[in-house]
């Protein structure tokens, strides 16, 4: 059962995301990684994430595509206004060298155990738990990320309020 | 039962597709949308690791990576915006005027 979820959703988040990478149009791009997101958010439901689960239904596939859906639309990039790359030999030869380096060491970890399934209790990953541990070991990055979110709305509105 | 090896292996793939991206596409909006895959990535090798120690640090870990991608999201799509009414264009290989 979960070897048929892992194989269904992590396929379909590889293959979505490969569509999202090659498509010119930043529409269809942005619609493929939407259907990459809900798959992830899938698999951490397969791994027992209830509570990053929703998180990540809200967060990513809500909030944060529907910003870039609408920035998308707003900007109104038609396809003849994108210019079709010519991939130059630096960058082609850059982006080799990372994906033999990073893959090399990837599906070397293929070959061996890592580690085996520790035995979890009922309330694993449950918001109850999580934010048992959020607000007592991990308070003050909790603090720091709030901050982080006020300076972020601030900035925005500077950006947005300024007069082109 | 499915192994960390195979979760870490669909966590690389999917952080080697999304590097792809932000080293090939010039189009700065499919660039942005790289790296959200990218830190998604990570998130997944995370709640992995998680679920294998049995240690809930990991979903604490996403949960601070999701608030600060979504920050992220918010100032880069203003800058992609402000950038596009000054330029008329999202492509990255022309912000080559630092300068003027």
């Amino acid at each position: 059962m979960e070897r048929t979820l892992f194989y269904l959703f992590g396929g379909l988040a590889v293959l979505s995301s490969l569509w999202m990478v090659t498509r010119r149009n930043p529409l269809g791009s942005a619609l493929s990684l939407v259907v990459a997101f809900l798959s992830l958010a899938a698999l951490y439901a397969v791994l027992h994430a209830h509570l990053l689960f929703a998180i990540q239904l809200w967060v990513y596939a809500g909030a944060v595509m529907v910003l870039v859906l609408f920035v998308i639309m707003l900007l109104n990039l038609r396809e003849a206004e994108v210019r079709p790359q010519p991939l130059g030999f630096g960058r082609f030869a850059i982006a080799t060298v990372v994906v033999a380096a990073v893959g090399w060491k990837t599906f070397g970890i293929l070959g061996r155990t890592v580690a085996d399934l520790a035995p979890i209790e009922p309330s694993f990953g449950t918001i109850g738990a999580v934010s048992e541990l959020l607000f007592t070991k991990w308070v003050l990055q909790f603090e720091v990320v709030s901050i982080l979110l006020l300076a972020v709305i601030v900035a925005v509105i500077a950006l947005a309020k300024r007069r082109a | 039962m499915v192994g960390l090896n195979e979760w870490l292996l669909l966590s690389g793939i999917l952080f080697l597709i999304g590097a792809v991206g932000v080293l090939t596409r010039s189009n700065g909006l499919i660039l942005f949308m790289s790296l959200e895959l990218m830190l998604n990535a990570v998130n997944l090798s995370f709640v992995a690791f998680s679920r294998f120690t049995g240690r809930m640090e990991g979903h604490v870990f996403v949960f601070l990576v999701t608030a600060v991608a979504a920050a992220e999201a918010a100032v880069g799509l203003a800058i992609f915006v402000s950038l596009f009414r000054l330029q008329r264009s999202v492509d990255v290989d022309q912000l080559n005027s630092m300068g003027d």
